[in-house]
């Protein structure tokens, strides 16, 4: 597992550096995503843990949304006179987003015969 | 008495305290989701935010001295993006055979989410600072944040209206889903993660792990198509 973590963040900290370099408008962390994915694509040898961890770090990737949680909460002050407005201004965006979003990939994967994506087991073996 | 102050005094400036709270309220947050069968309202961010916040506005502990021992926690997101490419090795198979409808689906989502909120937030009568604040914030915060400041809005602002998106979208997603009739998990995951980011990740993965694989795709890819739309469409629809 240790070794497992080691993998993940020497790619976390090659993302950075890269987005450092380069002046990439996006965070580290995602670099380092597309880094591992190459590794992984690429047959690298990568430590056996690694499934097993990447599956209890994003089993509880909510806990990870707590601090920042807490802040907002911190920082409500900031909604004070316009308060419901933004509110509903953020409700009804996040509906309208989710409608549109799901409603025309499954549109389109029905009308390209991609659309046997029910809930189910992954398809390709785990290598590690 | 004054030995609880004492301890209290010694504890509280120590970061385990705030980081053994803020696991306690997860765990006990996880336990109430598992117990009402993983329901959408009983989301586990929203009702450990709620704990803790209790707690420290109740102990009248700063921000800074809760995230002195919440950070470690904080800290991994970054690993835990990382590992989303586990997941999306897994099931490449299904990614690759959706491949078209998703990048639809990408950009139609992003556009929508920018538009929509610049448009309602005009009709609203909500004013600039506002809209610079709610264009990003279907992106992660850490991009959302980075975008608002560029165009001279306030990342405080946008990282609160991006946190409430994610806790919303993470809530409203399978009753909506369900009303809509939409089988596909794929794409019930997509929207999640593309519209709420990491909490509708989450969301995703506590429901089933393909849609949760999809939805961390769309977090990464709505993240870059953000940071790129928000410039090209914002002087256009404040005109």
């Amino acid at each position: 597992m240790l070794a497992a973590i080691a993998a993940l963040l020497v790619c976390q900290l090659t993302g950075e550096a890269v987005v450092r370099a380069v002046g990439l408008p996006f965070p580290g962390p995602v670099v380092g995503m597309i880094l591992l994915f190459v590794l992984m694509l690429a047959r690298a040898p990568l430590p056996g843990a690694l499934g097993n961890t990447a599956d209890g770090l994003l089993q509880h990737l909510s806990l990870l949304f707590v601090p920042a949680g807490v802040g907002v909460v911190q920082h409500l002050e900031l909604l004070s006179g316009a308060g419901l407005r933004l509110l509903a201004v953020v409700v009804l965006t996040t509906l309208i987003t989710l409608a549109v979003t799901a409603l025309v990939f499954a549109a389109l994967a029905r009308l390209l015969h991609a659309d046997d994506l029910a809930p189910g087991k992954p398809e390709t073996e785990e290598r590690s | 008495m004054t030995n609880f102050v004492d301890l209290w005094v010694y504890l509280s400036g120590s970061p385990l305290l705030w980081l053994t709270t803020t696991l306690i309220a997860y765990l006990a947050a996880d336990a109430i989701s598992a117990a009402c069968g993983r329901h959408p309202l009983a989301n586990p961010v929203l009702i450990a935010v709620t704990f803790v916040s209790i707690i420290v506005v109740a102990t009248g502990t700063p921000f800074s001295g809760y995230f002195a021992g919440a950070q470690f926690v904080h800290f991994l997101l970054g690993p835990a993006t990382v590992a989303l490419a586990v997941p999306l090795v897994r099931y490449l198979p299904q990614v690759r055979r959706a491949l078209v409808p998703m990048l639809v689906a990408l950009i139609a989502g992003s556009v929508t989410a920018i538009v929509c909120a610049v448009w309602l937030a005009e009709a609203f009568g909500l004013d600039r600072a506002a809209i610079l604040a709610l264009a990003p914030k279907s992106a992660t915060a850490a991009i959302a944040m980075g975008i608002a400041e560029k165009m001279g809005g306030d990342p405080a602002l946008t990282a609160v209206l991006t946190i409430l998106t994610g806790i919303t979208g993470a809530i409203i997603v399978t009753p909506l889903m369900n009303a809509l009739r939409l089988r596909n998990y794929a794409a019930r995951g997509f929207a999640a993660g593309l519209t709420s980011h990491g909490i509708g990740t989450a969301r995703a993965f506590q429901v089933d792990p393909l849609a949760g694989t999809f939805a961390g795709i769309a977090l990464g890819l709505n993240g870059l198509l953000t940071a790129l739309l928000v410039p090209l469409l914002l002087p256009w629809l404040l005109n």
